[in-house]
């Protein structure tokens, strides 16, 4: 009797948590996806239209902004184009030799093994922030300032991707396979290459993915080190707006920028999607 | 023979020197150097002003001494900390209750692959056009304000942006917004770890989910809920894209949104060596004992 | 193709006409362009048939002009797209590249952008300028453009040439320009170090409909009696006010006003000073927030330039003729400019706004071309005429200006045809610039930034925002002091 009439509670009280739950969630679905929309709709619009107030309804200036934007006094094209650049180079460089690194750690019993691994660890969380003012110095001594270089090099050094690929290599990597192919008569650098990478793929893609939308996005550094207009990337671009200047009126424009650095990200992600909501799982510890 | 193989495997060890070459060598140009002339500036009088250049001249340690005297540094500090909270109480607060939910067989939910991409949308979007967009949505005359007089909540437009509260609390939004869904997902892959026996054991004992929740999977939730706690913390230490965008450098209103890399930003900017490499040995102390806390807290194994 | 041709062939014989004028005898620069243009026109006549020919000669000369030894890249270091869509227009011989580069004759000219807010422009120039004597010749800064907020900086300095030192002459070449354009490029020691095409010179520029609806009349004298001086125009704001307009977009509207008529400069022996009309400028605004007579707008937001349109109820801004041209939207529908809807008058203070003055740096390896550019850009007749009628810069020419004023064809139709010009010249001669000094751009725009906190609320004083103010231009220039 008395579990008869608890079952029925937590039968109904599942339902009523069911709804509660879907409210919460459409609500936090909502407030995530709010801003994009009416990033769109505005986008759509005239700035005359714009000065008028917000309505729902997108409007039929898309190709006219876009034109503007095109023609507008930023390169907005080509720091899309530097954006992939910085972007594409870096996540390569950073997946490869992060991979690499964590190999000679994990497969090779070296005496300095311990203390490279416990090193590695123990400058992860250091901000690159704090490092900037030594980094801006070093590069114009270098004569590397307005040079992506400086944006895309230091990427091969990422102890946060390291950690991750050296968790992976744990979990999947044999070290009879190695082995094997060393009797093969396979040399190092070929194994590397040929058997470890292969394996690492799913770990690999993650990072990458990663690594690109984390260079995508970084503002600190290419804003100290990019000067020209032509090589700046697009989040600096973005800054741009912000600043003021005489020649940056039309908001049909600014709306159609920003949407112009937001959405093709967006298509990406819906297309990856399930990689990376995997990826963040899979590495548990990241960042 | 077993002299042969051992020679063998030292000389095939001799390759873990070969692939770190290129992590060191690039980390100790680009990350060492920097690190060591950042902390040799910061005892220097150091400056350019105008097309003069003022210094380098040593000092000690009176760079610090201005920083931390002047009580600056532990305003922004504070704006800092204050945005982080804000951002980071609903954070913690929704991810424990969705990772919960998504975790909950009894539950059942649909569409959960769809609600897990759209909350983890917004932590992909670049934070310059994140803030930029935020900026332009809430000016007097944006949409939002439209929107607000339209459905009558206002009478005349609310001036987000010059309201202390409505700044940081905007700036703390952004952050919720941007992180949620990224910790939704580390919570409910801690979730996922508990042994599934317990909640059985517990459901049999007749405990209610709330009951679950509190005495079973938080408990157990402990040291990834540090972890994130930290991290975050660490991250938050770094705030800097969506404030310095949305207030366009200056921290405003009444400063009260510089975060700490903002002020370390606006003495690089100037080329105030010596003053900005002080304020980084600073910031570079403090998260150095944060980390320290994170490592001994994921009790992560060198040894292995 | 014949139009081409003719400019082309004008820029060549000028530049002859020019160089030969420069060694010891003073031509008056309006003769010799007359003279070179005559002999264009000649020559086009001689030329029509065999434009090729036309064509291919004038290459030649402007190859010969422009000095055999001289280098072959013109840099040129500005913050936007101004400068480079005059020289684009009316550069005779540019050809246009792309966004950034562009060809006179075969020199390659670069335009180097760097945007001038939070002062990212001026610490460009700070790095970039001392070392281009070392820089490697194609590398090298041929001429760099700056704004009067801090052009003494550059003008007190090594690194700008003194335009006697590229050839011109500036008691006989610029006699015809107004002497504060003069008055804020030259050095201690009286040497001038470069040259602008305009004469910012500013007034209120009015909602006509506004005024009609308030003051009864849309006439500039009506509306100047009720805007003469700072009182009359706060009580001004108030009746506007009751009408649903605010009297400015925004507080710093009106900062220009004040500022540009200071009795201290903003930094004295090293010491930064709030000037008496600042303070008061302080004051007004704060009575005229608290009062819902105007907001704390940043100047171009999306916020202040609602009132170009007549939903935003704004009743005035302040600003040169520039300012309705190129940003109060005179080609979007339904905006008061494009129905020509503004009216200007002088308003409460004669102030500035604006203005690029043209410099040549030292380590230019292209003085004759750099010369030519200045001289043709800002002393000539032709160009600086077809810049009025393009662009609407109040250009800086006493007799060209005093020719405009009085030619009922110059009406502008975003101030629904009044003739600004005679306005324009009047304030030009007022302006007095001996108060300005090196740190100007970036005292304005933190003083403006810090008593928005103010006016706001969000300082509880006068002194917490002076506090944080002090607080910011320490940070931006660590040499100077504060209380």
């Amino acid at each position: 009797m008395d579990k008869d009439y608890r079952k029925k509670e937590s039968g109904s009280s599942v339902r009523v948590r069911r709804i509660i739950a879907y409210i919460v969630l459409i609500l936090l679905a909502f407030l995530c996806l709010v801003w994009f929309y009416i990033l769109f709709i505005n986008a759509t619009r005239s700035h005359q239209e714009l000065t008028k107030g917000f309505t729902p309804i997108p409007s039929s200036h898309f190709g006219d902004n876009f034109d503007g934007m095109l023609h507008s006094t930023q390169p907005i094209v080509k720091g899309m184009v530097n954006s992939l650049i910085v972007a594409g180079l870096s996540a390569i460089l950073c997946t490869y030799f992060s991979t690499m690194t964590a190999y000679a750690i994990h497969a090779y019993n070296f005496k300095l093994r311990k203390f490279a691994y416990t090193f590695i660890l123990a400058v992860m969380m250091i901000p690159t922030q704090v490092t900037a003012l030594g980094f801006i110095q070093l590069i114009t001594k270098m004569k590397l300032m307005n040079n992506f270089v400086p944006l895309i090099v230091p990427a091969i050094a990422a102890p946060a991707t390291f950690f991750y690929m050296k968790q992976y290599m744990d979990s999947v990597l044999s070290l009879s396979l190695v082995e094997a192919a060393r009797i093969d008569g396979a040399g190092e650098y070929l194994i590397f290459n040929r058997i470890v990478l292969p394996l690492m793929k799913p770990a690999v893609a993650v990072q990458a993915i990663f690594t690109f939308v984390a260079n995508w996005n970084n503002y600190f550094t290419p804003a100290l080190v990019l000067k020209d207009e032509e090589k700046k990337t697009l989040p600096v671009l973005i800054a741009e707006l912000r600043g003021a200047d005489f020649l940056k009126f039309d908001m049909g424009i600014v709306y159609m920028t920003i949407a112009f650095s937001i959405f093709p990200v967006i298509i990406v992600y819906l297309i990856l999607s399930k990689n990376i909501v995997g990826g963040v799982t899979l590495g548990g510890v990241k960042e | 023979m077993k002299k042969k193989s051992r020679s063998k495997v030292v000389e095939y060890n001799k390759w873990g020197y070969i692939f770190l070459i290129p992590f060191t060598l690039v980390y100790v140009i680009f990350q060492l150097i920097p690190l060591f002339t950042t902390i040799w500036n910061s005892f220097f009088e150091n400056y350019r002003s105008g097309l003069k250049q003022i210094g380098p001249n040593f000092i000690g340690l009176e760079n610090y001494v201005k920083i931390l005297s002047s009580g600056d540094l532990w305003q922004y500090a504070g704006n800092t900390l204050i945005m982080w909270i804000i951002g980071f109480i609903p954070q913690i607060f929704f991810s424990l209750l969705l990772g919960a939910w998504f975790t909950d067989p009894s539950l059942r939910l649909k569409c959960q692959q769809f609600f897990k991409t759209v909350i983890y949308l917004p932590n992909l979007i670049m934070a310059s056009a994140f803030a930029m967009l935020f900026f332009t949505l809430f000016s007097d005359s944006g949409p939002v304000n439209s929107i607000l007089l339209q459905m009558g909540v206002l009478k005349e437009p609310f001036s987000f942006f010059s309201s202390v509260a409505a700044t940081r609390l905007l700036v703390g939004f952004m952050n919720f917004i941007m992180w949620f869904g990224n910790t939704t997902i580390l919570l409910m892959a801690g979730m996922m770890g508990i042994d599934q026996s317990l909640f059985e054991a517990a459901e049999v004992d007749g405990a209610t989910s709330n009951q679950i929740f509190f005495k079973i999977t938080l408990p157990l939730l402990r040291p990834i809920l540090i972890y994130v706690l930290i991290t975050s913390l660490i991250g938050g230490l770094q705030m800097f894209d969506v404030p310095q965008i949305l207030t366009n450098g200056t921290g405003d209103p009444a400063r009260s949104t510089l975060t700490m890399i903002m002020w370390l930003n606006k003495h690089l900017y100037s080329k105030n060596f010596g003053m900005g490499g002080a304020l980084s040995v600073l910031l570079f102390i403090i998260t150095g004992v944060l980390s320290i806390i994170v490592f001994k807290m994921t009790g992560t194994d060198t040894s292995k | 193709m014949k139009k081409k041709v003719l400019s082309m062939l004008l820029a060549s014989t000028m530049t002859a006409a020019m160089l030969a004028g420069c060694g010891s005898s003073n031509e008056e620069p309006a003769a010799a362009t007359t003279a070179a243009a005559d002999a264009a026109t000649d020559a086009v006549t001689e030329a029509a048939a065999t434009t090729e020919a036309a064509a291919a000669e004038t290459t030649a000369a402007v190859e010969d002009t422009a000095a055999a030894d001289e280098g072959k890249v013109l840099n040129i270091e500005c913050w936007n797209t101004e400068f480079q869509s005059r020289i684009t227009d009316h550069y005779p011989g540019y050809e246009k590249v792309d966004d950034t580069t562009g060809k006179i004759g075969d020199v390659t000219v670069n335009w180097i952008i760097t945007p001038s807010d939070d002062n990212a422009y001026q610490n460009n120039l700070d790095t970039v300028l001392p070392e281009n004597l070392d820089a490697s010749a194609d590398d090298k800064v041929d001429i760099f453009l700056m704004e009067a907020d801090y052009a003494l900086k550059y003008v007190n300095s090594d690194v700008t040439l003194p335009l006697t030192d590229i050839g011109i002459n500036p008691d006989t070449d610029l006699a015809d320009q107004f002497q504060y354009t003069k008055d804020i490029v030259t050095d201690s020691n009286g040497s001038l170090k470069g040259a602008s095409w305009q004469a910012c010179s500013a007034g209120l520029i009015y909602n006509r409909a506004a005024a009609k609806e308030v003051l009864g009349s849309d006439d500039p004298e009506t509306v100047q009696e009720a805007v003469k001086d700072w009182d009359t125009f706060n009580a001004t704001a108030a009746k506007l006010k009751d009408a649903g307009y605010t009297i400015t977009s925004s507080v710093n509207d009106t900062y220009r006003v004040y500022s540009n008529n200071v009795t201290t400069p903003w930094v004295k022996d090293g010491k930064v000073v709030v000037d008496d009309n600042i303070k008061k400028w302080v004051d007004d605004s704060k009575e005229l927030v608290d009062a819902g007579e105007t907001n704390t707008y940043d100047l171009w937001s999306d916020d202040w330039n609602k009132g170009f349109y007549p939903d935003g109820k704004v009743f005035c801004y302040f600003g040169p003729a520039w300012l309705i041209n190129f940003s109060m939207a005179p080609d979007q529908e339904g905006s008061i400019a494009n129905e020509g809807g503004w009216g200007f008058c002088v308003g409460p203070q004669s102030f500035y706004w604006g203005g690029t003055w043209i410099a040549a740096a030292a380590g230019t390896d292209n003085p004759s071309l750099v010369k030519d550019i200045i001289l043709t850009m800002t002393t000539d007749q032709d160009v600086l005429k077809e810049i009025v009628e393009k662009d609407y810069d109040c250009v800086n020419s006493k007799s060209l200006l005093t020719s405009l004023a009085t030619d009922d064809s110059f009406g502008l139709p975003v101030l629904g045809g009044q003739n600004p010009y005679g306005l324009l010249e009047e304030g030009a001669e007022k302006v007095d610039m001996s108060n300005i000094s090196d740190y100007d751009q970036g005292c304005n725009e933190e003083f403006q930034n810090a008593l928005k906190g103010y006016f706001d609320g969000n300082y509880a004083s006068y002194d917490d925002a002076i506090a944080a103010f002090n607080k910011a231009i320490v940070e931006k220039y660590p040499d100077v002091t504060t209380d």
